[in-house]
């Protein structure tokens, strides 16, 4: 890994990081993927992906869920214009 | 009737039997924890906010109890982790960008326990987002252990397991992504169990690691544990992950326990190891069977779980953007909006997981990363299944260390191998229970750790039981 895989990397995450911290996020990963970098040792069978833990999906009904406050929800908007989140231009 | 109640020698067990003959009351309980709180929590950190309806919800499980209500845990204080939702309370995962969220409806787990009429004493101390072992990611300061101050208490549920030693409830919750529950509980010489993955609803619980995070109680007690784990089991149809536990009862008559020798032979304290033997010795003399296993996979565990758990981390955290809720900082445009909220809210561990995870699922080392680890898991799971044909238990050591002096572990690899041990049972899902194992010369905790097949928690329990009794 480069500096600059760590400034694209940021930049997809959407954190700024200043230069200090880049280098030391570039030191970090490069400790931990020499770690972890162990698995391509690992013999498997070539199986397809699968999933042990299947999700259960339950009916799309949402009076069975739990009780929500919505004006608890709507309180926590940062920045609201009645009952709509005011949001910079997106485009 | 406050100063007689010594909340540090008491347990959930006891103290419910004290409660049911009229000795103390609820009130008297949650007073005596107010006051410990008040004494200590400003050197040990371990509770973020006490909550101010202790009391009132103290007075109403008397009633309860008078009127012959309720159960077990009825009137008993307890901490929950910063990542579990109470309606109306705040809940932060310890992170400055939810410094001031509140929650807008209850955990599953929190839903059962009000049916219950357990008291909520306040919110614990973790590291940010459920991401360390020590609580030293904590945007809110460290949690102090309260056998030394000037060592961790483990983490990430350290503020819970702190809570519970130092005398500020009789249990806990916490969350076990890959030990967060059973190191701290180790490291301060209490019981933590990790459930079956799937056995408890994780609804309302701040999302680490979906394919991991668990939640479960700490404890001073085996029995203790088992109590707030039968409340809070059961399936619920809004984590879509939940699962009935098809209980394998609990009959461990003639058990044989498996030690993955290889796991033993480096990166372990001498002195763990001593206090490890002493306790298999105890489980031979009990008459169980003790034999030597293999699990060649099971050995990378570590390492599967810094390829999936930061990739998960990465996704799980994207919804914290600044827009429905959550510290917003504005910047010029959205985008900008965006990082600048992130930046400023998320702390440097939680920073490094996210672009950890974002490396691994990127085009060109998916296949490498991700997908290989997958596999890999995949491998781990059949292992265990396989082994578990042949032995009813696998034993270990919980940590390689006791508890590490603040600022020990300055290298995040460090960090991470603190955590050997506890990482496999979370990979292949199985239950997992951390029973204290007696103290080291300084007088620092020992803990040994059991693993269960799936949905055999209640035999984890029973095994767990026996050895406690016997330490």
């Amino acid at each position: 890994m480069e500096i600059k895989d760590v400034e694209n990397l940021a930049e997809m995450s959407k954190i700024e990081l200043t230069d200090a911290e880049k280098q030391q996020i570039l030191k970090d990963m490069d400790g931990i993927l020499g770690y972890v970098k162990q698995v391509e040792e690992v013999q498997v069978p070539d199986t397809k992906m699968e999933y042990a833990h299947r999700n259960i999906w339950r009916e799309d009904d949402s009076e069975r869920g739990a009780e929500f406050s919505a004006d608890l929800i709507k309180g926590q908007f940062p920045d609201k214009d009645g009952d709509y989140i005011k949001v910079k231009k997106v485009l | 009737m406050t100063e007689n109640i010594d909340i540090k020698n008491l347990n959930i067990e006891k103290a419910s039997e004290m409660l049911r003959d009229g000795k103390i009351t609820s009130v008297g309980l949650v007073e005596a924890c107010l006051k410990n709180i008040t004494e200590r929590n400003g050197e040990l950190n371990a509770i973020l906010e006490v909550f101010s309806d202790a009391l009132e919800n103290a007075k109403k499980a008397d009633e309860m109890i008078t009127r012959g209500e309720g159960d077990q845990l009825t009137g008993i204080p307890l901490v929950i982790k910063d990542n579990i939702f109470i309606t109306g309370k705040k809940v932060s995962a310890s992170s400055k960008i939810l410094e001031n969220y509140v929650a807008s409806y209850d955990a599953f787990v929190i839903e059962k326990l009000k049916k219950t009429g357990a008291v909520f004493i306040g919110r614990a101390n973790m590291d940010e987002f459920a991401m360390g072992s020590s609580t030293e990611n904590s945007a809110y300061g460290p949690t102090k252990n309260p056998f030394d101050i000037t060592r961790v208490p483990g983490g990430s549920s350290g503020g819970s397991a702190c809570s519970v030693a130092a005398g500020f409830c009789l249990g806990a919750l916490g969350t076990d992504t890959g030990g967060s529950i059973r190191q701290p509980a180790s490291f301060c010489g209490l019981v933590g169990m990790k459930p079956t993955y799937g056995g408890v609803s994780r609804r309302g619980t701040i999302a680490m690691s979906s394919s991991l995070d668990q939640i479960g109680p700490i404890t001073k007690t085996v029995e203790d544990a088992k109590i707030i784990f039968n409340t809070i089991v059961g399936k619920d149809s809004m984590d879509a992950t939940s699962i009935d536990l098809n209980s394998t009862g609990s009959d461990i008559t003639g058990a044989k326990i498996g030690i993955p020798r290889d796991w033993l032979k480096e990166g372990i304290d001498a002195d763990i190891m001593e206090n490890f033997n002493i306790s298999v010795e105890k489980l031979k003399k009990l008459g169980y069977e003790i034999v030597d296993i293999d699990l060649p996979y099971a050995k990378y565990s570590l390492a599967v779980y810094y390829i999936l758990m930061p990739a998960e981390v990465s996704t799980n955290l994207s919804r914290l953007d600044g827009i429905r809720y959550g510290n917003r900082v504005e910047g010029e445009n959205i985008f900008d909006t965006y990082k600048k909220t992130r930046s400023a809210g998320f702390g440097p561990e939680t920073r490094r997981r996210i672009i950890l995870g974002s490396y691994v699922l990127s085009h060109g080392y998916y296949d490498a990363y991700y997908n290989k680890a997958w596999k890999v898991r995949h491998a781990i799971e059949k292992e265990f299944e396989d082994i578990f044909k042949k032995v009813d238990f696998v034993l270990t050591p919980t940590t390689p260390s006791v508890a590490f002096k603040f600022g020990a572990k300055k290298d995040p690899l460090q960090m991470y191998l603190s955590d050997i041990f506890t990482v496999p049972a979370n990979i292949a899902g199985v239950p997992s229970l951390s029973v204290p194992s007696g103290f080291s010369s300084e007088g620092l905790p020992y803990g040994v750790q059991f693993m269960a097949p799936l949905c055999a928690d209640e035999k984890l329990f029973a095994i767990s039981l026996e050895l406690e009794e016997n330490i």
